[in-house]
């Protein structure tokens, strides 16, 4: 079969001393900096996203993806002992986790959680591999008029489906498409928005944009909050879950994987949601829903499931349509960019040591995240406690070198200042920076297909809806915008 | 009662896009726009400029009938001195070199926390500094001078 001789191949990429070293050093690196409170996965990519410019293709994206599930895991130990999630995918986590933690039980919810992610790991992994090729051969038929028109859906979606509201997110997607807008137009060689300053005719850099909107803006956000953090600083004793405990979460943790990995898929989605809709699930399920929110294991196992299987197949569309789902895809595809590589349909048939390495690293990459998490937890006990005055100022250290050492270049770390500034602001009133993020990444290759699609359409612009996969694009698109839009526009309407 | 627009949330936000947006499609006049057929380079900055505008007029409008405020305060001088210690960290780095830079940053960014001790700050700024120089200069062999300019 097929599968298994892909599967072959990408493990004898995978298990290659040098990229096993660097599956370890992402996954250990991204959990201990993840693990620090008050530093989602988000800003630990975008501060050691640098580390891995130097890099070859293959281990830097092996490594990177190592980083992506480390941190994230890390975000459900912050969660369960500190109350912190580190973004919004282990929001749910700290409901039921810390009133585990708080009972004694901090062992056993760390374990579930581990467990939980890593079964969800497994199975997403999967998943990449099965569906990945099928969907890329899938895409190989697309034309321009057809990623146009899947662009602006990954968009759309990602802008109205994030928290927060429909206009705004669509706006900053529209700022996001203008961001990437800055630099020499490849079709003209016209440079654009550049302002005479020759550091800007090469474009905004990726992690400029990233460092400034996401690591400089919250930590701001997390200076300015008065709030007093309760820490728990007891001792995480007994660590196994009971046998009761695996038999109540061992339900839970299927459901939830199996709904996280068609949220993953879903651009805009994504992780966050899938864990609040799995413990919504789990909660109604529930034989007595009154445990829900006091230490309910299920509400540990169910969304710690979801948010890795979302995480994982969140891959599939980025890797195999070049079209990120998230934020974090979104840094995934800069990576891709960076290497010289153009993320598609096209990247398993020309680089399938790169495809299906990476797959099987991101399987070695759960195993030594339980490997790492279980038997450690004390230490990443001990780093809970560190205080925040002491990481703040690191970070933002470790941001100026990672920025000035991608382009050697004290511009691109001024840029980042001035992106954080605006990054802040933006937060403030409630405006999801995420979404612009994406609009960023994906502006220049929409603009490309677009002016591409309407070129062979001579101009006709029912270009996009004559042909039917992009016709299909379409309307999801539109449905998306009605679904989301109109609730609210009603609740607009009534007299507050 | 004369609604406060100073800390109007929406309002703000609009008037954010309506100003960018508008900023993009006048700068944008300069390139050459084309036909739908055959854009131009101006074409699809012009035309996410005015979306963008329509957007804020949008947004700003809710905000006036709305009226909700932003929350919590603003952190202005948190914001600042990150700000500043960033730039600064550029600024030092060529002419002063890595060991300077690293530890003005760090003192700087720690004046943004509000709690911030002088003698723990200093300790911070050795380790950290120590750090950055061996795992960047050292390990990664990043080029950059630890005292002095290029």
């Amino acid at each position: 079969m097929d599968l298994l001789a892909n599967l072959a191949l990408g493990f004898g990429v995978a298990f290659s001393l040098e990229n096993l070293a660097y599956c370890f050093a992402g996954v250990a690196l991204g959990t201990l900096i993840g693990v620090l409170p008050g530093v989602g996965p988000l800003v630990t990519i975008a501060m050691l996203f640098p580390i891995t410019f130097h890099l070859p293709a293959v281990p830097a994206i092996i490594m990177l993806a190592g980083i992506f599930y480390g941190a994230q895991y890390g975000g459900s130990t912050t969660s369960i002992l500190v109350n912190l999630p580190g973004e919004t995918a282990s929001a749910v986590t700290c409901i039921d986790g810390y009133q585990m933690a708080r009972r004694g039980r901090a062992g056993p919810a760390l374990a579930t959680a581990a467990l939980a992610s890593f079964f969800a790991g497994c199975v997403g992994t999967l998943l990449i591999a099965l569906a990945g090729p099928t969907l890329g051969e899938w895409a190989l038929n697309f034309g321009a008029a057809e990623y146009t028109s899947l662009m602006l859906m990954a968009l759309v979606a990602s802008a109205v489906m994030t928290q927060g509201d429909s206009a705004k997110g669509l706006a900053m997607v529209v700022l996001g498409l203008l961001v990437g807008v800055v630099g020499v137009d490849v079709n003209s060689g016209m440079s654009r928005y550049s302002f005479g300053i020759p550091e800007l005719v090469d474009g905004i850099g990726f992690t400029v944009v990233a460092v400034g909107l996401f690591a400089v803006a919250e930590i701001v956000v997390n200076l300015e909050s008065r709030e007093p953090r309760e820490v728990y600083t007891g001792k995480v004793t007994g660590l196994m879950p009971t046998a009761q405990d695996i038999r109540d979460a061992a339900w839970p943790t299927v459901r939830g994987t199996a709904m996280g990995a068609c949220f993953g898929v879903l651009p805009g989605t994504g992780p966050a949601l899938s864990s609040f809709a799995t413990y919504m699930l789990e909660k109604k399920l529930a034989r007595d829903p009154s445990r829900f929110g006091s230490g309910a294991i299920e509400g540990v196992a169910a969304p710690e499931a979801a948010n890795n299987a979302a995480a994982q197949t969140a891959f599939i569309p980025m890797l195999t349509l070049g079209i990120p789902a998230s934020a974090t895809m979104a840094v995934m595809l800069a990576a891709l960019t960076l290497q010289g590589i153009a993320a598609g349909p096209q990247v398993m048939l020309e680089k399938p040591d790169l495809f299906w390495g990476l797959i099987a690293s991101m399987w070695i990459g759960n195993c030594l995240l339980v490997v790492l998490n279980l038997p450690l937890v004390g230490i990443w006990v001990r780093l809970l406690t560190v205080p925040y005055r002491w990481l703040f100022p690191s970070i933002i250290l470790f941001c100026c070198i990672g920025n000035y050492s991608v382009s050697n270049n004290p511009f691109d770390v001024y840029l980042c200042a001035i992106i954080g500034v605006l990054g802040y602001v933006l937060v403030k009133l409630e405006c999801e920076p995420a979404p612009l993020l994406l609009g960023y990444v994906l502006g220049p290759l929409l603009e490309e297909n677009l002016r591409r699609a309407l070129l062979i359409a001579r101009g006709d612009p029912t270009v996009f809806f004559t042909r039917p996969l992009s016709l299909v694009f379409m309307i999801a698109t539109l449905l998306i915008l009605v679904i989301m839009v109109a609730p609210a526009a009603r609740r607009n309407r009534q007299p507050k | 009662m004369k609604p406060d627009l100073r800390n109007n949330r929406d309002f703000i936000a609009g008037l954010l896009f309506i100003v960018l947006g508008a900023l993009a499609a006048f700068l944008a006049r300069n390139y050459p726009f084309g036909s739908t057929m055959r854009m131009g380079p101006g074409y699809f900055p012009t035309v996410l400029g005015v979306i963008l505008l329509l957007f804020g007029v949008y947004v700003l409008a809710r905000g006036l009938r709305s009226g909700d405020k932003v929350k919590g305060e603003w952190g202005w001088k948190p914001l600042a001195l990150i700000a500043a210690s960033i730039v600064l960290f550029g600024v030092l780095l060529d002419r002063a070199g890595m060991v300077p830079a690293a530890v003005v940053t760090l003192v700087v960014a720690a004046a943004a926390g509000r709690d911030f001790r002088f003698k723990e700050v200093l300790l911070l700024a050795v380790v950290m500094t120590t750090f950055s120089v061996v795992v960047f200069s050292y390990g990664l062999k990043l080029p950059y001078p630890l005292l002095g300019s290029y």
